[in-house]
Parts: C-alpha cells; sequence; structure tokens
C-alpha cells in the first residue's frame, strides 16, 4: 500500500510562497505533522499523527488552508464559513467520502482533519499505467462516482453539489474502492473577485462559467473524468468543450460503443441533453456493464427463480463451516469447523492453502497490513501471512474465542470466553491490557468516536476507551452476542432478550426498542434509513432507522442467526433452513435464494457482484449476486 | 416586516442602513462572528427562552407551554436534559384551554417522573424504557386524562425531549418544531396533521391553492380525539451550532419564516428573540394565540 498525494499542484497554478509546516511541528498540541503529502492552491495537505493515541500510531490527513484575505471583516467570514462547511461535511455519512474527525484555526490558517486514505489518485493511477486503463476497471469506477454524487445530490435540506470532479480528486484506496476528497471547503479560501468561478477548467461544463453549478455540472465532469482515464488525453491541454471533438473510440479502440454513447450523454453541451441524474447515468452504466459482461453478469429481473440459481463454484472442506468469509486481493479467506483456515481463489474457488488451528473457527477473519487475524476455539487469536499461510504470532487467552477481531488504531480488539476484551499490540502481539466484563465476550468489538463497544453473554453492553476505561454500561436483560453497528449518534444491537436496540453513542441511553418475535445473536445492517436484523423466530427485519417502526420483514422457515449484509439495493443474509436468501431492501420482497445442503450460520460477504457464503452442509460458495 | 424592526430598532438602524453599502458584514454579523468564536464553555448547556401572548383577537388563551432546562455538573458525566413542550388547545372545542393545560401537565409530569431516579437518586439510575417509548406512553397517558377530564376538547402537542446531544420529538397535531441552522436555514421537523397538508400530501391542493384553504385550521389527529391516537415520535440529533423551536400555529401560520429567522438573529439573546416573535405575530393581526419556545446547546 502507499500513500500518494491527496491534491497535487495542477500545471498552470502559481506555488505558493508560502511556508510549509516542518516535519515534526505539533499543531494543537495534537497533530505531529510527518510530512507534506500534497500541494493545493491554498495550502498544503500534510500527514500527521494524533498524539491523543499515545501508544499506537494514528495517522490522519491534515488539510491546510492559508486566509490570505487582507480584510479582517473577510478573513473572519472565510473562517466561519469553512466551519460552517466542515460541519456539513463532518454529518456525510458514505463509503466513498473520507471521514471528517476535527478542524480548527491557528492565526491565518484553518486545518481540516480528516481520514488518512492509503491509495493513489487517479490522475496518477493515468499517468503511471502504461497505455489504457481496462474499460471495465473505469466502468466500475465511473458506477461508485455515480453512487456517490447520487448520495450528494439527494442530500436534505439542500443537494450538495460537488463541483470540482476530476482524477485528481478521486482516490483510489487499496480495496480498489473510489473516495471523493478534496470538498468545496478549501474554495471558500479563494480570494478573488466577486463570482469566482469554482471548478477545474476542462473538466468544468459550459454553463459553470457563467456560474451556475448544479447537479447536472457535476454529470458532465463525470463525462470528463471516464473520458480523460479512457483516452490519457487531459482535458486541461485541450481547448474547452472540445471533447466532441476527440471522439472516445477513435483514440482507443479498445472502448465499447456502448460506453462511449454514455460518455457522450454526459458531456452533452447543453444541461438538459445530459442524463437527467447521477442515478440514470448509473442505470447506463450498469446497462453497458451489462451488456460488454463487465460486471460478472448482473441480476436485473427483480424476481429471480428460486431454484435455478448455479454457484460459480463451490469449494468442500471437512467439516461445518460456520465462519464468516474474508476477501481480500482476490483471495477468500474463511474459518471451518475442521479447525482450519482456508485460502481460496476467489475467482474460481481453487485450494490455495490452510492453516490448521488446534479449535474450530467461527468467526470472520480481519486483515491488516498482509497478515490475517482470527480466533479459534482453541483460546488462541492467530495472525498468519495472507500470502504464504505461515504464523506471523499468536496471542493467546484463557478461554475459547468465538468474538471476530477488530482492528484499529494499531491494536486487534478482540474478545473472549475468558470474560476479557484483549487489546493486543499489532505488531508484537502482546497484550496492551484487557478489560474484564462479567461474562463471556461473543460479540465483536466495534471501533467508532474513539470509543470500543461490545456486548457480553449477561446483557451487559459497554462502550470504553483506548485505554481501557469503561465509559459508560446499558444493561439488556439476556445475552448480546450480536455485534454493534453505529450510523451517525445511534448504535444498534440486537439481544438473546428479543430486541432490537437503538442506543446514543454517546452515552448509552436508549433511544428505542424493537420487539422481534425471538432472540437474536445476528448483527444488524444499517443502510439508508433502515436496520436490518434476522431472529430466531425465523424472520429477517428491515426497521425505520430513525423511529424503531417495522418496514416490513420476511419468513424464513428457521432461525436467522446469519447477519445480513447490505449490497447496492438488496441484502443478503443466510438461514437456519439452509437457504441464502437476496431481498430488496426497501420492501423486504425476495429477489432470489439459493439453497445449501446444511443450515448457515454464518454471514455471507459480497464483493464486485460476488457472494460468498459458508454452510454447515462442508461447502463454500460463490453466487452471482 | 422591514418597517416593523425599523421601528424596534429606531436610530441604530439608520446608520446601519447607511454604512451597509460599503460594509461587507454587518454590526449584528461581525457580533455574531466574534460571538461564535468565544463560545467555549466548560459545561455543556441547554438555554432556552418562552414567549407567548393572547394575541389581538381572542379573549382567552388556550396555549399552553412548558420548558424545563436542567443542568448538572460535577465529577460524573454531565448530560444536558431538557423538556420543551407546546400544546394549542382547539379553539372551537370547549374547554381547549383545560385540555392544553391538562396535555403539557401530564405529559411532563410522567416524563419527569421516569427520569427522576436518573436526575434526583443516587445511584442514578437510567428508566428501563427507550425515549421514544417513554415519549409516546406520556402522550397516550395525556390522550387518556384530557378524554376524562375535558370530553369533546382537543389539543395539539410538540414535545421535545433533549436528553445529550439528541433530541426525541412527540408530536399530535399543527403545532411544529424546527430546527435553526447558523448559516440561516429553517427546517420544520414535524408534519402538521392537518387537513390542508393532508389534502396537498395527497395533491388535491397545490401550494397556492393550500395558501388560501378556507379551512386551514382544521386538524385530522389532536389529543383527546379518537379513540386510539397515533403519536409521531422520532430522534434526531440537536441542530449542531443551532436553535430548537417549538411553536403553535399563532407564529408560524402568520410570520414568515424569513421573519422568524430575523427576529432569532437580529436579538441580542432568546429572552429577546422570543419576544420579538410574539410582537411579530401581533403585528400581523394576532389572529391566535401565540407560543414559542427557543432552546440551544453550549458548550
Amino acid at each position: 500500500m502507499d500513500t500518494q498525494n491527496i491534491a497535487q499542484p495542477l500545471g498552470g497554478e502559481p506555488t505558493l510562497p508560502r511556508r510549509q509546516l516542518q516535519s515534526g511541528t505539533e499543531l494543537v498540541k495534537r497533530y505531529h505533522i510527518q510530512e507534506v503529502i500534497g500541494v493545493g492552491g491554498m495550502g498544503s495537505v500534510y500527514r500527521a499523527r494524533d498524539l491523543h493515541f499515545p501508544n499506537v500510531t494514528k495517522l490522519v490527513a491534515v488539510k491546510e488552508m492559508i486566509n490570505m484575505a487582507p480584510d479582517p471583516l473577510v478573513r473572519q467570514t472565510i473562517v466561519q464559513n469553512f466551519e460552517r462547511e466542515a460541519n456539513l461535511l463532518a454529518t456525510l455519512n458514505h463509503p466513498a467520502i473520507p471521514r471528517i474527525y476535527d478542524y480548527f484555526s491557528e492565526d491565518d490558517r484553518s486545518y481540516l482533519v480528516l481520514e488518512f486514505i492509503h491509495g493513489k489518485d487517479l490522475e496518477s493511477i493515468i499517468n503511471d499505467t502504461n497505455g489504457f486503463l481496462p474499460e471495465e476497471q473505469v466502468l466500475g469506477w465511473g458506477i461508485q462516482l455515480c453512487d456517490v454524487l447520487s448520495f450528494l445530490h439527494n442530500h436534505k435540506p439542500d443537494p450538495i453539489i460537488f463541483r470540482d470532479m476530476k482524477p485528481s480528486n478521486i482516490m483510489i484506496n487499496s480495496n480498489g474502492d473510489v473516495i471523493l476528497v478534496d470538498f468545496g471547503i478549501a474554495k471558500t479560501f479563494q480570494v478573488g473577485q466577486k463570482g469566482t468561478m469554482i471548478g477545474t477548467e476542462g473538466y468544468s461544463p459550459p454553463e459553470q462559467y457563467r456560474g451556475e453549478a448544479t447537479h447536472l455540472a457535476d454529470i458532465y465532469a463525470l463525462g470528463a473524468t471516464l473520458h480523460h482515464a479512457l483516452t490519457r488525453r487531459d482535458p486541461r491541454l485541450e481547448p474547452p468543450f472540445s471533447f466532441a471533438e476527440r471522439p472516445l473510440r477513435r483514440i482507443n479502440s479498445r472502448v465499447s460503443p456502448e460506453l462511449e454513447a454514455v460518455i457522450n450523454t454526459a458531456l452533452q453541451y447543453n444541461p438538459a441533453e445530459r442524463f437527467a441524474s447521477a442515478a440514470d447515468m448509473k442505470d447506463a452504466l450498469m446497462g453497458v456493464a451489462r451488456k460488454t459482461g463487465a460486471l460478472s453478469k448482473i441480476t436485473t429481473t427483480s424476481i429471480a427463480p428460486a431454484s435455478g440459481i448455479k454457484p460459480i463454484w463451490s469449494f468442500k472442506c471437512e467439516d461445518e463451516v460456520r465462519g464468516t468469509p474474508l476477501l481480500y486481493q482476490g483471495a477468500l479467506y474463511i474459518g471451518c469447523y475442521d479447525n482450519n483456515l482456508y485460502a481460496l481463489n476467489a475467482a474460481d474457488g481453487k485450494f490455495q492453502w490452510k492453516y490448521a488451528a488446534d479449535g474450530g473457527i467461527v468467526s470472520r477473519p480481519a486483515i491488516f497490513d498482509g497478515n490475517i487475524f482470527f480466533g479459534s476455539e482453541d483460546q488462541s487469536l492467530h495472525v498468519i501471512s495472507a500470502r504464504t499461510g505461515k504464523v506471523v504470532w499468536t496471542y493467546h487467552t484463557q478461554a475459547p474465542i468465538h468474538s471476530s477481531p477488530r482492528i484499529a488504531e494499531g491494536h486487534v480488539f478482540i474478545g473472549s470466553d475468558d470474560h476479557h476484551l484483549h487489546a493486543v499490540n499489532l505488531n508484537t502481539g502482546r497484550s496492551v491490557w484487557k478489560f474484564e466484563s462479567a461474562d463471556e465476550i461473543r460479540s465483536t468489538p466495534l471501533v467508532a468516536n474513539d470509543l470500543i463497544y461490545f456486548g457480553n453473554e449477561s446483557g451487559d453492553f459497554y462502550a470504553i476507551d483506548f485505554r481501557g476505561t469503561l465509559k459508560w454500561r446499558f444493561q439488556a436483560k439476556r445475552a448480546i452476542t450480536s455485534s454493534p453497528v453505529i450510523a451517525g449518534q445511534s448504535l444498534y444491537f440486537s439481544s438473546v432478550d428479543g430486541t432490537l436496540y437503538c442506543l446514543d453513542a454517546r452515552n448509552g441511553w436508549a433511544i428505542w426498542r424493537f420487539r422481534l418475535g425471538k432472540g437474536s445473536v445476528s448483527s444488524p445492517a444499517v443502510a439508508d434509513n433502515y436496520v436490518f436484523v434476522g431472529a430466531a423466530d425465523g424472520f429477517v427485519y428491515g426497521v425505520e432507522a430513525q423511529t424503531g417502526k417495522e418496514v416490513w420483514r420476511f419468513r424464513t422457515e428457521h432461525q436467522v442467526s446469519s447477519s445480513p449484509v447490505v449490497y447496492k439495493d438488496s441484502i443478503y443474509c443466510g438461514s437456519v433452513d439452509r437457504n441464502l436468501y437476496c431481498l430488496e431492501y426497501r420492501t423486504g420482497r425476495q429477489r432470489w435464494k439459493f439453497e445449501t445442503q446444511g443450515a448457515i450460520t454464518g454471514s455471507p460477504v459480497v464483493f464486485d457482484d460476488i457472494v460468498y457464503i459458508g454452510s454447515n452442509d462442508h461447502q463454500v460458495y460463490a453466487l452471482l449476486a | 416586516m422591514f418597517d416593523f424592526f425599523r421601528k424596534l430598532f429606531g436610530g441604530n438602524d439608520n446608520k446601519r442602513a447607511e454604512t451597509a453599502t460599503t460594509a461587507p458584514l454587518s454590526d449584528q454579523q461581525i457580533q455574531s462572528i466574534v460571538h461564535n468564536q468565544n463560545m467555549q464553555f466548560e459545561i455543556q448547556q441547554l438555554v432556552a427562552a418562552t414567549g407567548q401572548s393572547v394575541g389581538k383577537q381572542r379573549d382567552h388563551n388556550e396555549d399552553s407551554l412548558v420548558a424545563i432546562t436542567s443542568t448538572m455538573a460535577g465529577k460524573a458525566n454531565n448530560v444536558p436534559f431538557g423538556l420543551y413542550i407546546v400544546a394549542d388547545g382547539m379553539g372551537g372545542h370547549q374547554y381547549g384551554e383545560v385540555a392544553s393545560n391538562a396535555a403539557i401537565r401530564v405529559v411532563a409530569g410522567y416524563i419527569m417522573r421516569k427520569f427522576h431516579s436518573y436526575l434526583f437518586t443516587i445511584p442514578t439510575q437510567q428508566p428501563e424504557e427507550s425515549l421514544q417509548e417513554i415519549m409516546e406512553s406520556s402522550i397516550k397517558e395525556a390522550h387518556r386524562v384530557v378524554q376524562k377530564d375535558a370530553p369533546g376538547s382537543g389539543t395539539t402537542v410538540t414535545a421535545a425531549l433533549v436528553v445529550g446531544e439528541q433530541v426525541t420529538i412527540g408530536h399530535v397535531g399543527d403545532s411544529r418544531a424546527y430546527a435553526i441552522y447558523p448559516a440561516g436555514r429553517v427546517e420544520q421537523i414535524t408534519r402538521d396533521h392537518s387537513l390542508v397538508k393532508r389534502l396537498e400530501e395527497l395533491g388535491h391542493l397545490n401550494k397556492e391553492e393550500a395558501a388560501s384553504f378556507p379551512h386551514r385550521n382544521v386538524l385530522i389527529r389532536a389529543l383527546g380525539q379518537g379513540d386510539v391516537l397515533d403519536v409521531d415520535v422520532f430522534t434526531i440529533p440537536f441542530p449542531a451550532n443551532g436553535t430548537l423551536m417549538l411553536c403553535s400555529d399563532g407564529l408560524w401560520g402568520v410570520v414568515a419564516e424569513q421573519d422568524i429567522l430575523h427576529s432569532l438573529t437580529e436579538a441580542p439573546n432568546l429572552q429577546r428573540a422570543c419576544q420579538n416573535m410574539v410582537t411579530a405575530a401581533n403585528m400581523a393581526g394576532g389572529p391566535d394565540n401565540i407560543s414559542v419556545i427557543l432552546v440551544q446547546m453550549v458548550g
């Protein structure tokens, strides 16, 4: 994984006469500047270490904006605008938007502290690639970009126009997913005449030069970005709005005519002739993907027959597969009751290697820095190299482990039946601290808001800080085996007491409780304004996140211990009735189901339109999503 | 509306108007910038103010309101706690004021009893039920009481329970809760249970038709009316750096959102803001009782 510039200087931009922060500088006694990772028009971007985590290395990106306005009143307004914008950005919750941790102003500079992204920006990728990028890769990014634009354009109460879509503002992270960086925030610092043009020449549509910026401007700029990515012709070096003079397929004949047509529509001079929305453009790109077979085959029929779904591949282990798989760089890692962790080729299910623990594996492995982490009933946390399957280190607890590891801030956190939550140093495998709870911990810890959240088998739910100090505790009536999820300020988890809980993540107050027909060990999933969870009464539930009101319920024929997984507009969930279900998440309507020969208690993972699931019939399956 | 503010602020206003063409920011804006930058309090706490008036055309007040703000700071965690309720007794019915008075007392009493062991006992104990359950039960309890004590009457109720940084809203009728953000955005949080709103939602009325609809006061849900009461209950984050406003239709039906916003931003404090809003409603004719509560979170 390498780290690249978050913002690169553009060809024509003036270099900054301003002094950059030296490495070693400390900002607000908290952020230790390590190095410059990018230079933009308003200041530099630094990689910094957050000193609030003294024992571990938490890296953040610190974006600096230098206030160059001479008039003190204007300067104040700029700072105020910046803070308002930062507050808005902090509320955006989307996987393709970096998280904002903090902001502050010091002297003539304002700083935004955000998630540090391991990856590379698209402009560098274009420049560093010999020849053209493959169509399906660009198509995949295009679809993801439509998704995030659609999220921004549908933001309530006011739509957010990104205004500056271009390759250097798109990061591709180590999973190959897009992250939009450099929101409008920096633009408030642009000193200039009234009506300063915001956006980057070459990518911006004609109307933006007249000061109009609607969501249709973003669609044009996305078209321009995809055009650049597929042709390697930088539009900033060409006359404005001249894409029509550089037909895609004349430059890169491997681009399909269908994709060319979509990009041409996005690049229409007249906004009314472009796609009406990012969602429409996404549909068109999906259409191309379907036609060219780029993204496997995407199921479009609303209800596929119950039978007739053929797995892409399946792999047989020696015992029940109750674990949840992990997908990493083309390989699938999954634990099994036969004590082995298997590494399979995700594309064809071919065996790569296995690693034998001394007990069954029911959890979901985690990955960090090329190493796989997982707990086993042999009481140990195992760390093995993803490439070779050789052990890196092991860490012993005093009882079997059913919890899955969570990696954050340089630590791995894992619960054990020895009643403790263990914090283990990622590199050395040594215990940093242990937090003692009243009972077995089988719930997988969640790390958010600088706190660690988890439940135990006697129904306690804890929030502890990175030093292992209890911040607050909540009591359910029976075991909390389910793992919490967070959305905004709310935490969601289910309990064997038959309740889905929504708690205030800051202080543990119950905001609402939703009665399930029976107890649940299924971990909820959240999407849009919905929470999904399975229960022992055989139902999968869809519940409104803000009110705790039921939206739909879907009956399976047996207990649902599996945790639902959201992918696109569907959820995927297994049942003890042997089936894996795919449901439309807004309505709970079944799209398809796939029957295995045994109960399904593990949870699926979905990536690139393929669902992976283990079953108690000893098999691991890969299915088209 | 501007005339009204000119009257309110008298001589000052002229000076400001003269300088406005050259200065990029008004005095008021500068004040608010300075004010915002200095807002760093150790204790996170709620501040609230209220305003009420019988109006110019009614002879008695059928609105009721409650504002309870508590701060407990010390070694233990300080969780801001506040309870704010506006209820508008139904004018066409007997006992309108009885209904709204019963509603606020029963709702507030029910909620405060549930929180008593958390706020006032050692060791502190959180209520068994969730915040939304407490809110819903309190309003249903008030519904029963109103049906018993003032049969035939009805009232709106809009209640906001603030615990920490979240607000749980309970709502029936056409009083409203708003979030007013520092950038000047005024967002209605509640949905009116009124005939006009319903017809608008169903597409039978457009915006202009709705504005001149003769039966604007007709509610389709009210506390005290009907056997089963359907209460809107939901939880949202407290508007960051903003203001939570609860009011009856004597304010929102008469004073435009922009002028409500103006009353808030022009005022030196929340108390004055409430007075400004009430005055604005009365200046606009004061056709109905007026109630308003403003709440901010500082620190």
